[in-house]
């Protein structure tokens, strides 16, 4: 396998004064919505909301579809405890969001366009307004039919998921539907619909500015590209980094910690926890653990019992409810660990819960239930003493 | 019309009768009445054209959308991981002692809701306040106070 070492990039933030987003558009719809695809696809470029679906061929199944609507939809609505990356990025890039949007739209042949920001962020709708619609306006003059508009959540972490997003966009409550059928067929409004994260977007718009082959030389073969990183817990430098994909977390680690970091939660609270022994072989990309990309650092003062317990008060309150095994293990999860520490159950009832994890893994309707066994089963297996006493 | 049902009336003129405009609508009402009373669900239940149950339940699904009443001015202190470990609980208590209520009250004068919240996205800059839809990162229980004042001197 190849291994790279760590590399900071700047190709996000790193402004090529010569070039504007709006250039790029231009000159990107000079080519046929069909090689834009294959430009995609052949970039390696995957979503980067952690999902990790090919960007170049949710595209291509939405544009096959035959429909007298289809949507472009930028999720913004992150809110994976340890993240911010896409705050930042429309704080600072906004209007290279609306270019790959804009570049989506002409690929898939959609009219309309929504930004779903969560309603944490509502103090960044003002001004990104008025860029949305200055850009709005300049897709008007070259004759462009597309428009985007902005849309508000309202405080619910299952909306980053896509399909209660879409149910929340249509004034219902923000609950996962069935999958199938998958958005590029019924999304928005039963239409077919591109749903992108902010930083899928973006990158897309610089594929198309700095051309596949280019974007390729960043990462490795299973990880291209470069990716944002959301630096945070017991690190000097917390922040945003954009880091080549494909790096080990050892290199991670020197670069970030305080020196004495016993554990690394990759991905989030529904991502997995790696202890400090298995730091140099673990590769941060498709090919080890993947990420949305957030990094949680946890020094030896830090006790991973209270960690877990974040976490799980976190997806309790999370749930939406709507299945069993979710709603009812997640509060049973933590109940169990707090019935272990206080000696009223014993230490072996923690297999009974990773167990039930599993249930979880298998029989809820979407990504939050079926990732709790991520941190549940890596915390309790690297850091069980400290679970129990 | 009452005020409410007035607020209600606008705000379906500017956003529309579809079903997919009950969202911006229900944060139009949140933001100029700090939560959905009943009056206004009913109103607006009736304008959609859908039954006021179904307005409950959608609007009781999202933490955001209050429908019991709060202070006009609503904080949330972020309680997960990250701020967890920036020393949440030290803002929470300086808090709950300036505004003399426990997380989830609002203040008698009803000025101040103190309440906690899910992730802000602001991991690296905890421990968080929100104050409405003003974010304040890196929050010391010092200037978490001065806030608070300066809140109470605009709404005087
Ligand atoms: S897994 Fe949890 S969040 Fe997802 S649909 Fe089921 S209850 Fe809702
Ligand atoms: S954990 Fe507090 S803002 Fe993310």
């Amino acid at each position: 396998m190849e291994q790279l070492q760590l590399k900071k990039v700047d190709i996000i933030f790193g402004w090529d004064e010569k070039v504007t987003p709006i250039d790029v558009y231009d000159k990107t719809i000079k080519k046929s919505a069909d090689s834009i695809i294959l430009d995609m696809i052949d970039s390696g470029l995957k979503g980067r909301g952690g999902a990790g679906f090919p960007t170049g061929l949710k595209w291509k199944f939405t544009r096959n579809e035959d429909s007298d609507a289809k949507y472009v939809i930028c999720n913004a609505d992150e809110g994976e405890p340890g993240t911010f990356k896409d705050r930042e990025i429309l704080d600072r890039v906004p209007e290279k969001v609306f270019t790959g949007m804009a570049i989506c739209a002409y690929v898939i042949g959609a009219r309309e366009g929504y930004i779903y920001v969560r309603g944490e962020y509502n103090f960044l709708l003002k001004s990104l307004q008025k860029k949305v619609d200055l850009f709005n306006q300049q897709l008007a003059e070259r004759k462009s039919d597309f428009t985007i508009y902005l849309r508000s959540g309202s405080g619910a972490y299952v909306c980053g998921e896509e399909s209660a997003l879409f149910e929340s966009m249509e004034g219902k409550r923000g609950e996962p539907r069935n999958k199938p059928p998958y958005p590029t067929v019924s999304g928005y409004n039963g239409k077919p619909t591109v749903i992108n994260n902010v930083e899928t977007l973006v990158y897309t718009c610089e594929i198309c500015r700095m051309g596949s082959e280019k974007f390729k030389s960043f990462g490795t073969f299973d990880s291209r590209g470069s990716k944002v990183f959301s630096v945070s817990g017991d690190t000097p430098t917390p922040g945003i980094y954009e880091l080549e994909l494909g790096m080990p977390l050892k290199d991670f680690v020197e670069e970030f910690a305080d020196g004495d970091a016993k554990a690394v939660q990759i991905g989030g609270a529904s991502g997995h926890c790696v202890p400090r022994k298995k730091f140099n072989e673990t590769i941060i990309g498709f090919e080890g653990i993947p990420t949305g990309g957030s990094m949680m650092i946890f020094n030896s003062t830090r006790s991973m019992y209270n960690v877990l317990h974040d976490y799980l008060e976190f997806f309790t309150e999370e749930s939406c409810g709507q299945c069993t095994p979710c709603r009812v293990g997640c509060q049973q999860l933590l109940k169990g660990i707090e019935a272990v520490k206080k000696g009223e159950k014993s230490p072996t009832y923690l297999e009974d819960l990773k167990k039930l994890t599993l249930t979880m893994k298998i029989a809820a309707k979407c990504g939050l239930g079926q990732s709790v066994a991520n941190p549940f089963i890596s915390i309790v297996d690297n850091f069980k003493e400290e679970i129990i006493y | 019309m009452t005020n409410t049902e007035n607020l209600v009336h606008e705000l379906v003129e500017k956003h529309g009768r579809d079903r997919n405009s009950l969202m911006p609508i229900l944060q139009g009402l949140v933001s100029q009445e700090k939560f959905l009373s009943e009056e206004a669900m009913i109103a607006i239940a009736k304008e959609l054209d859908l039954s006021a149950a179904d307005v409950y339940g959608t609007a009781s699904f999202y933490t955001f959308l209050d429908t019991v009443p709060r202070g006009k001015n609503i904080i949330r202190i972020c309680k997960t991981i990250s701020c967890h470990m920036r020393n949440k609980d030290e803002i929470i208590a300086v808090l709950e002692d300036q505004l003399k209520v426990k997380v989830g009250e609002t203040t008698h004068d009803k000025r101040f809701t103190l309440l906690t919240a899910n992730c802000l996205g602001w991991c690296h800059k905890g421990p968080v306040m929100l104050v409405n839809d003003e974010v304040f990162p890196e929050v010391t229980p010092q200037k978490a106070i001065e806030i608070v004042e300066e809140y109470i001197k605009k709404s005087n």
